[in-house]
């Protein structure tokens, strides 16, 4: 077990391009579970294999357990890592899998069969099954194992990229919770990459966020629904995503639907100092309540999406723009093409700088 | 499922693909029996006495006899057993050397690996019989003429580029995640080539090899050339079934038939395995 450090590392894969990892500064503490999350492109896979040492650094440097690794081969670093499409060897059985591993660290035979039998019985796969090919195997039965690869090692980071992706929906949430539940008992330093942001704010004790090869924001999950520090966290983090429109300021607030929307102070502060004359105003679709006549926000229905417990309104206000979309209770949704109003908290709205996307002190 | 109306609509156009597809049927049996019949007929020749042999129209109701079988099987020992030494031996130097020069340009590529590649096809750019006068020399400077290890050498470096070139592409469809899994796992190069790459390709090399002895078995214009008693193969043992004077067409075609046995075998026992191995689905 051991924390993980890196220390404005970057890997820069062609000299014209921008670098795929950007002086990456993030600690990660013994025993966390660690999500690296952001759209394709955005560096996360990349910053995984630094840490796996699949890839070189092109500036920066990584570390384990205060052990500089930067230049330490894959299989010194004491690591194990799951990978997307398993990469289990497709012509040595289950138990072969998960032992090859300890068969190049000359752990004797019997060792090797205790541990991979206990690996075994902590994933809930069969003794009969430790006999089998990879292709005989379940899609779900084969993530198993490539976990099982990974903690029969013992090592001290797990190292997961998208190890959900090839699951159907329904055996994704299932294995979500048992990832989780199993970094919990074994108390080993995670990190997980993923695209999903469901799967980074139910599985990480805190997330880091990146795009473009850059680290946008680390934090817990609530802590990134709440207080997104810029524009890009905040379109990322929940769904559906924070509604997002670029407003003209206004005296008294922001002009909207064809209403004026006070600002809380301290927005109008920051966009004062900044001499802003618009900003990119935020509501996430649950804080679009639905009012009576007397709401702040008229519009009319475009769409109704009905998801059971609730129901998404898509809306085009009253003043133009693009849709936004609104959370609502499941039971009776108003009807497509009916006129609505929305009623907003004034707690409940982010601003964001047009230009830098920072946000403004809220 | 749920298409029967649509079927019924489709009806027309149904008709024209199942005609098409008798067809079609029909041109892969007229080019497949096309290419069967001259060896239907040098195996039914090979049954025929010699006189029966040559007659205009062929006759298709004879009296079977084995005699010509027993010629042939009484002269060809020592010509089968160098065409066995031969081939199988220079198949396996084929792939000690092939492996590890495919790896070396396909996993973990050297420097400049595409000219070492077109260095190895180039080779095959050269009509042989443009190099067979210096080979001539060399084997003759190095005590090499008419011997099996020459054969063996020559047939190595006739193949050896195919070889590289195949297997090269069997390697690269070796996902890399696995690669790297196996470099987590602590595998060095050996272990990488021996553990995890060799089973994946194994279906690959097969093939190759099956190519490798179809080659080399029947290389004539090399044996003919540098070797005369004690190194000759099986098609000189052909060549040398054609008297000056005389019928021969029923000997020629059982020594022709007993010539393609040993790699009609081998294609089947490589065929079996190819399909068996051929279903790498574990890794998706």
């Amino acid at each position: 077990m051991a924390q993980v450090k890196y220390i404005s590392a970057s890997r820069v894969f062609a000299k014209d391009a921008p670098p795929a990892v950007d002086a990456l500064d993030l600690d990660i503490d013994d025993g966390e579970f660690m999500v690296l999350v952001g759209p394709s492109g955005s560096g996360k896979t990349t910053a995984l294999r630094m840490l796996a040492g699949l890839e070189p650094l092109d500036g920066g440097r990584v570390e384990i357990g205060e052990r500089d690794v930067t230049f330490v081969p894959p299989k010194d670093r004491d690591i194990a890592m799951v990978f997307q499409n398993y990469a289990l060897y497709p012509q040595k059985s289950v138990a072969e899998n998960m032992g090859f591993a300890l068969k190049m660290q000359g752990v004797r035979k019997e060792d090797r069969a205790r541990r991979v039998r206990e690996a075994a019985r902590l994933l809930d796969l069969d003794d009969q099954l430790l006999d089998r090919k990879p292709k005989q195997l379940s899609g779900g039965q084969r993530q198993r194992v490539a976990m099982g690869r990974a903690i029969v090692r013992e090592p001290k980071v797990f190292l997961m990229d998208e190890p959900l992706s090839n699951l159907d929906a329904k055996l994704r949430v299932q294995t979500r919770a048992q990832i989780a539940e199993l970094q919990r008992r074994l108390g080993v330093t995670t990190v997980y990459v993923t695209h999903d942001q469901v799967e980074a704010m139910t599985m990480g004790h805190r997330v880091a966020v990146l795009s473009g090869g850059k680290l946008q924001q680390c934090a817990s999950p609530r802590e990134l629904y709440d207080n997104p520090v810029n524009q890009f966290v905040a379109g990322f983090i929940g769904s559906p995503a924070m509604n997002l429109q670029t407003v003209p300021i206004v005296d008294g607030g922001v002009q909207i639907a064809g209403t004026t929307m006070p600002l809380p102070p301290s927005v109008r502060t920051a966009a004062a100092e900044s001499g802003l004359r618009e900003l990119v105003l935020g509501i996430r679709p649950e804080h679009l309540h639905l009012a009576d006549s007397a709401g702040e926000l008229a519009g009319e229905v475009l769409l109704v999406e009905e998801l059971g417990a609730d129901a998404l309104l898509h809306v085009r206000l009253a003043g133009g723009g693009q849709p936004v979309v609104a959370r609502t209770e499941g039971r009776k949704p108003p009807a497509r093409g009916q006129n609505v109003t929305f009623h907003v908290q004034p707690d409940d709205i982010f601003a964001f700088h047009p230009s830098t996307g920072a946000r403004l002190a809220g | 499922m749920t298409a029967l109306p649509i079927r019924a609509g489709r009806r027309p156009g149904q008709l024209r693909e199942l005609t098409g597809r008798v067809g079609w049927g029909i041109v892969a049996w007229v080019v497949a029996i096309a290419f069967f019949l001259p060896v239907l007929w040098m195996v039914i020749t090979a049954f025929k006495p010699e006189s029966a042999a040559e007659t205009w129209p062929p006759k298709f109701v004879f009296s079977p006899t084995l005699a010509e079988f027993r010629l042939v099987f009484s002269g060809m020992g020592p010509y089968l057993t160098h065409s066995v030494i031969a081939t199988v031996g220079s198949t396996i130097l084929v792939l000690l050397l092939g492996i590890p020069a495919a790896y070396a340009l396909s996993v973990h590529p050297i420097k400049r690996w595409r000219d070492g590649l077109f260095f190895f096809i180039s080779t095959k750019m050269l009509p042989i019989v443009a190099a067979i006068g210096p080979l001539y020399v060399i084997a003759l400077h190095a005590h090499l003429l008419d011997t099996i290890w020459l054969l063996i050498i020559l047939y190595t470096a006739m193949n050896l580029p195919l070889a590289i070139w195949m297997i090269r592409s069997f390697m690269l469809e070796v996902p890399s995640e696995l690669l790297e899994a196996a470099r987590l796992d602590g595998a060095g190069r050996i272990r990488e080539i021996a553990s995890v790459i060799l089973p994946i390709v194994t279906p690959g090399l097969v093939s190759t090899a099956l190519i490798c002895v179809i080659f080399a078995w029947n290389e004539l214009f090399l044996a003919i050339n540098l070797t005369v008693t004690n190194a000759a193969t099986m098609p000189m043992f052909l060549i040398s079934s054609v008297p000056q004077e005389g019928l021969y067409l029923a000997h020629l075609s059982a020594a022709a038939t007993v010539a393609s046995v040993p790699v009609i075998l081998v294609g089947w026992i490589a065929q079996r395995s190819l399909v068996r191995g051929l279903a790498m689905g574990a890794i998706k």
